[in-house]
């Protein structure tokens, strides 16, 4: 999901209006990925390249192109071939080459029902074997994040890059001037509403057109209510499992919530793409704001002084009176996720393993995804804090990622793509407050297990 | 899959007409024809397969007989996606249509300073529906576009966050882009009455008003019908602006057929009933585009210079 911080050019997934035809014709022409030839014609001493699609969002663009150089350096005789691509277009485009039997050697992606739509199509090839052979490479990465890239007991990918909770973000100067703490309970944040409100300052920012915005704050409150086994009963398609009486409490809080005036006027028009919501916050206008691990960093870049001038605040979403959930869980992405085409050759896979082996979570890619603000899903990361000036925000991120008994990923990467699609549908409506937590709770019912 | 609409529009090419004109010119379809068939026919009955089908553009397809157009059919997204798209056409063809003349026929004077201005509303049609809707999200911001920078209390709205103001939002900013296209159509058209009707007319004593709706007018009947047509077969297949602009909100009450069948298909992984649903969105154009033919009464290939 961290790709979704930077603007989603979303005109360029607009090629996706093509026909089916020209989609597959740009595929195979931009695509790297004719294994034959690539194959027949590495005798002249350039050796076999596996493909690599990865997103062009600054600086984790810089990151990744850095890391597959230092492999190429390395392996001058198996090196990998990379093609950049924005958020969105990617998104369709890897579906489209996967479909065709076009795809890249490494899938890149964020695991969870993604990642199980390509399982049951028998396009990614089962890791289970290769991390057999490199226990000491599993261990060095947080146990936390092999769930999402695990069906059915099989690892799938190669969990890989950073881990991103969502995070409570606030701005100090706007409780200096309500006179009051930050919020320790719900209650606390229904009672904050009005006397920010009253200053002119909207409680909480919100790019609530982009949907996924709006179900970090459910996902929260179902854990907080009632403990990640509410969303884990949806998530194994277990009958009516959105009719838990937690799930109507959450759903209810959150209108009450929207009604009064929580959110900033007009939160449903504004995109999370164009990062106007971060805008909100650094420029005053919100006082608070539910979002990524990710946007810690685009907030320090465009904010001006609101990051090094030491006016942000963050902290872990609180609990709700009387909730089951363990305040200490969180949601997010425990990890991006790196997976092998079945359809690559016996070369290419080689060359796909030698690099998760050596250099895709290696120290000088930790070191790197370090100094980008980010947490690397790698055990003892904290050692490459110090240095950092981000080493308060960077340890608090460690500290949730550590201490979650539970790190569920976020559900619309969960849920296969064709429940997540209904899923953000009646969160906007709700949100929208066009339908009642009991209609969005039938309307879910019925995509359960699609 | 959007373009998947255009054979209805082809269906009146000239291609067919050539065809029963005489079999010696007939071989001048060919091009034509092979075009057709390959982008037009082919993805068509493509389509309508995929429609009997189900899959999720990754694995294998499988015939999945009526299960697709059932749930469709049964779905109450539908009616309400086809109410929004022939509101969209309705609403966007009222705008447009008095707009364009009004404008083609103020254009159709020979005087330098109108070519200038002919220019000048053109380039709305030269940016792409892409960059126009994000252009125009940013100025609409609430907190960060035009009202707020310009602080025009009136213009700091929820534009895009109301039902009623972004489907406003979504018909002015079609108009914008197209209105340009249209008014250079009435514009030819317009150029086309022969002068000596209106000479006939100042004779008779007509003024303005009179010359506009006795000759004007009646004599852009056809334009009237061809630029209808464009632009309602074209509304079916907006996508990419309402896509960029409101992504079909809030809710859904931006949701029109064409951005149905993206979501469907590609963002669902419902391939199916994305096929189904462009299926009706063939039928529909073409039903519309019929209609417009019939419209045009049992004239349509008489003579507009009869008058002359």
């Amino acid at each position: 999901m961290e790709i979704r911080t930077t603007s989603r050019r979303t005109f360029l997934s607009l090629s996706m209006g093509l026909p089916l035809g020209a989609a597959l014709a740009a595929c195979g022409s931009s695509g790297p990925t004719r294994p034959g030839t690539a194959a027949s014609s590495g005798g002249g001493g350039g050796g076999t390249s596996a493909t690599y699609w990865y997103l062009s969002t600054q600086p984790q663009e810089g990151v990744r192109t850095r890391t597959m150089e230092r492999f190429n350096k390395a392996n001058p005789n198996g090196t990998i071939k990379g093609t950049t691509f924005q958020n969105d277009a990617f998104k369709t485009k890897i579906k489209t080459a996967i479909g065709a039997g076009q795809a890249p050697t490494l899938i890149w992606g964020w695991g969870g029902g993604t990642l199980r739509s390509y399982v049951q199509a028998g396009q990614v090839d089962d890791l289970t074997p290769f991390f057999e052979q490199n226990q000491a490479l599993k261990d060095r990465l947080f146990p936390s994040s092999f769930g999402a890239a695990t069906i059915d007991g099989k690892i799938y990918a190669m969990p890989c890059e950073t881990m991103q909770p969502i995070v409570l973000y606030y701005d100090k100067r706007a409780f200096e001037k309500i006179g009051a703490q930050p919020p320790q309970t719900w209650g606390d944040i229904m009672d904050l509403v009005p006397k920010f409100n009253a200053k002119g300052i909207a409680p909480f920012s919100l790019g609530g057109q982009s949907r996924w915005t709006n179900m970090m704050w459910l996902e929260f409150l179902f854990d907080r209510i009632g403990g990640p086994e509410v969303f884990q009963a949806v998530f194994d398609g277990e009958k009516d499992a959105w009719s838990n009486p937690a799930a109507l409490d959450a759903l209810g809080k959150m209108q009450e919530l929207i009604k009064a005036g929580g959110f900033i006027k007009g939160f449903s028009s504004i995109t999370a793409d164009s990062n106007a919501d971060q805008a909100l916050l650094y420029t005053g206008k919100a006082a608070m704001m539910l979002h990524g691990g990710w946007t810690y960093g685009s907030m320090k870049t465009d904010g001006g002084d609101f990051v090094p001038g030491g006016h942000l605040g963050y902290m872990n979403f609180p609990p709700v009176d009387g909730g089951k959930g363990d305040p200490g869980n969180t949601v997010g992405n425990p990890g991006q996720y790196m997976s092998i085409s079945s359809k690559a050759t016996p070369e290419q896979k080689e060359i796909a393993k030698k690099f998760f082996a050596t250099e895709l979570m290696s120290d000088a890619s930790v070191k790197e995804w370090v100094g980008t603000g980010a947490v690397p899903i790698v055990k003892g990361a904290d050692a490459a804090f110090a240095s950092s000036p981000d080493r308060d925000f960077l340890n608090f991120v460690y500290g949730i990622a550590v201490n979650a008994k539970t790190f569920a990923q976020s559900w619309d990467q969960a849920l296969s793509p064709t429940a997540a699609e209904v899923l953000l549908d009646n969160i906007a409506k709700l949100f929208q407050l066009s339908i009642s937590p009991q209609q969005f709770v039938t309307n879910m019912n019925a995509v359960i297990g699609k | 899959m959007s373009v998947v609409p255009i054979p209805a529009r082809r269906d009146t090419s000239p291609a067919a007409a050539q065809g029963g004109r005489g079999a010696g010119l007939s071989w001048l379809a060919v091009p034509a024809l092979v075009f057709f068939v390959g982008f037009g026919v082919i993805p068509l009955v493509g389509v309508l397969l995929l429609s009997f089908s189900s899959w999720d553009g990754l694995g294998d397809i499988n015939f999945a007989g009526l299960e697709s157009w059932r749930a469709v059919l049964s779905d109450p997204g539908l009616p309400h996606a086809l109410w929004v798209t022939f509101l969209v056409m309705a609403l966007s063809w009222l705008v447009q249509t008095p707009a364009s003349i009004l404008i083609g026929v103020f254009l159709a004077g020979h005087q330098r300073y109108r070519a200038v201005l002919a220019v000048l509303y053109f380039i709305p049609l030269l940016l792409s529906s892409a960059a126009i809707a994000i252009t125009y999200k940013a100025l609409l911001d609430p907190n960060f576009g035009l009202g707020a920078g310009l602080q025009i209390p009136f213009l700091v709205q929820d534009w895009l966050g109301e039902p009623v103001l972004a489907m406003g939002v979504v018909i002015f900013v079609v108009s914008w882009q197209y209105i340009p296209f249209h008014s250079l159509i009435y514009q030819g058209g317009v150029r086309q009455i022969p002068r000596s009707m209106y000479e006939a007319a100042e004779i008779d004593g007509a003024g303005r008003m009179r010359k506009f709706f006795s000759i004007t007018l009646p004599q852009l009947k056809y334009t009237i019908i061809t630029s209808s047509t464009l632009m309602v077969v074209g509304s079916l297949t907006f996508f990419d602006l309402i896509f960029v602009l409101t992504a079909g909100g809030p809710g859904d009450a931006t949701r029109v057929l064409a951005l149905d069948m993206y979501k469907r298909g590609f963002q669902a992984n419902l391939m199916g009933p994305a096929s189904a649903i462009a299926c009706i969105l063939v039928l529909v154009g073409l039903l519309m585009a019929l209609l417009l033919r019939r419209l045009g009464g049992r004239d349509a290939s008489a003579s507009q210079m009869e008058g002359a």
